[in-house]
């Protein structure tokens, strides 16, 4: 078996274990200060720091979308970034999303669509979903779904997804959508 | 992951300090490819060197009529930018033809330069790779090998470049500007990447102590005539099995000046100056473009699982440079030939 890296290892190996850092988000609208190691993604951040357990770990790799949350107001993948390289960034996950009793119009238009078969991509494409929306790039279904690829649902619930987001872009009416 | 020292450089004479005093340490800007690669083992930096907040965030007019497009920009606002879309839809339409929404949101223009293979073996830290481990082997030469190069591949590598957004900018004459602690240079497209030689472990040209701070365009942007064609295994986010760039200026019946680069075949996006003169001063007929696709791909060789990549190529190069001559470039959502 071929060893990897060996000579970085060593180097690194030697170092002290740097020290956990002050990081501040502002999640969901709320100021929120962690200290945590600078090798702690986003996506643990907030699933282990902070117990927002609705932002998914599917992958870990960027090449699913469970993990989708929006920063800055931009869809991004919490699982390829580090939380200290996000310091001061407003977050917003699916837990940020409703006004308090009342859903998001795409948590209403992915129920209506029925959207979703076992959920555990419905997190991830719902932040995706409200990141096209404030984009604006997409103009018709096509545009949908090129710009949501980056959200796989292995339960292929995929015409529904769009159907749901076609409703809340265009107003489509469940009927409609569902040609 | 293993642990590392984080640190932001106040401007970019720290960024290379740091660097220049760590040659463990790497940069971090977008993280779409490093994290990944930390996770898997792949790379282990005793620092990260966190440059997102240096001022490398503008896309700026050159004096001679091109753009300047600072390093820290996102693939996503460089697709979406006025002046790309009017001036260099080459360029826009190769980004958008890579990775998904979010990476693009995520990934840097200089951290695009910077990616390595998505070659298997390169993540499987079980198996030999030059790439990863000098001297310790190929295994994609007798392997698994449908994703790798069937150009300017050597005995030590087979890996393929992944990027799309970099077969845009080899088509366009691109120049990449450096920092280091011997000042600034420019380094044309081309000379840029490497091919993998006896060297595979070195991507391209940057030296240890150097920070990309933007890619300037010249002025010349092919828009009327071009278009970016990328085939792979699904329809989108996946890696290019051949992707072509083409960028014509056409004259009455002449084609005037061409460009013409792969993606997906090689371990650098693939420009051939022969092929580019054989199409210059010719008219844009089929038979024309046959015959550059028979020169393009005159010394491609397979490796077994990739040897169908050496026609798909040459159909390839015929497509998209026929619907560059045309004008009808492809769309990136509609995928449908036009």
């Amino acid at each position: 078996m071929a060893q990897s890296s060996s000579a970085a290892r060593k180097s690194s190996d030697r170092r002290p274990n740097p020290a956990k850092m002050a990081v501040t988000l502002h999640v969901n609208g709320v100021e929120r200060r962690l200290m945590i190691a600078p090798w702690t993604t986003l996506l643990d951040a907030l699933r282990l720091h902070l117990d927002l357990t609705g932002t998914k770990k599917g992958c870990d790799h960027g090449q699913c979308g469970a993990c989708t949350v929006l920063v800055d107001g931009r869809r991004i993948y919490s699982c390829l970034t580090l939380a200290v390289m996000k310091d001061g960034a407003q977050v917003t996950t699916i837990e940020g999303l409703a006004q308090g009793s009342t859903l998001h119009p795409l948590q209403q238009a992915f129920i209506e669509h029925d959207a979703l078969q076992c959920g555990y991509c419905t997190p991830g494409q719902i932040c995706s979903a409200a990141g096209l929306i404030s984009e604006g790039k997409a103009g018709n279904a096509d545009d949908i779904r090129e710009l949501m690829s980056g959200n796989i649902c292995r339960c292929g619930a995929y015409p529904n997804i769009v159907a749901a987001i076609e409703q809340v872009m265009f107003g489509k009416t469940p009927g409609e959508a569902n040609r | 992951m293993n642990s590392f020292e984080y640190t932001r450089p106040v401007d970019v004479v720290d960024a290379v300090r740091q660097i220049a005093a760590d040659p463990a340490a790497k940069f971090i800007a977008g993280g779409t490819n490093l994290i990944d690669l930390m996770k898997e083992n792949v790379a282990r930096p005793s620092r990260l060197i966190d440059i997102t907040r240096l001022p490398l965030g503008k896309i700026e007019e050159t004096t001679d009529g091109g753009l300047r497009i600072g390093a820290l920009v996102a693939n996503s606002d460089l697709a979406y930018d006025p002046r790309i879309e009017a001036r260099y839809p080459l360029l826009g339409s190769a980004i958008l033809a890579g990775a998904s929404q979010q990476l693009r949101n995520m990934a840097s223009t200089g951290g695009n330069l910077l990616q390595r293979t998505r070659c298997l073996y390169f993540y499987d830290t079980s198996t030999p790779c030059n790439k990863r481990e000098p001297e310790s082997g190929c295994s994609a030469i007798g392997g698994i090998n449908r994703m790798h190069a069937i150009l300017g591949t050597s005995e030590h590598c087979i890996a393929a470049h992944p990027s799309d957004m970099c077969v845009a900018l080899a088509a366009l004459d691109a120049r990449v500007l450096a920092t280091g602690t011997g000042g600034q240079r420019s380094i044309a497209f081309g000379d840029f990447h490497r091919l993998p030689g006896n060297t595979p472990q070195t991507d391209t040209n940057l030296r240890a102590d150097e920070i990309i701070t933007a890619i300037e365009l010249p002025p010349k942007g092919f828009a009327k005539n071009y278009t970016y064609l990328k085939i792979r295994d699904r329809l989108s986010y996946a890696f290019a099995l051949v992707s072509v760039a083409v960028g014509l200026e056409i004259e009455g019946d002449r084609i005037k000046d061409a460009r013409l680069a792969l993606g997906g075949v090689a371990h650098k996006p693939w420009r051939d100056r022969e092929v580019e003169a054989q199409l210059r001063g010719a008219s844009p007929t089929r038979e024309s473009f046959a015959r550059a696709a028979e020169t393009l791909l005159r010394g491609a060789r397979g490796f077994g699982h990739n040897d169908f990549k050496i026609e798909l190529a040459r159909r390839a190069i015929l497509r998209t440079l026929g619907q560059a001559a045309r004008g009808t470039p492809q769309s990136q959502a509609d995928k449908r030939i036009k």
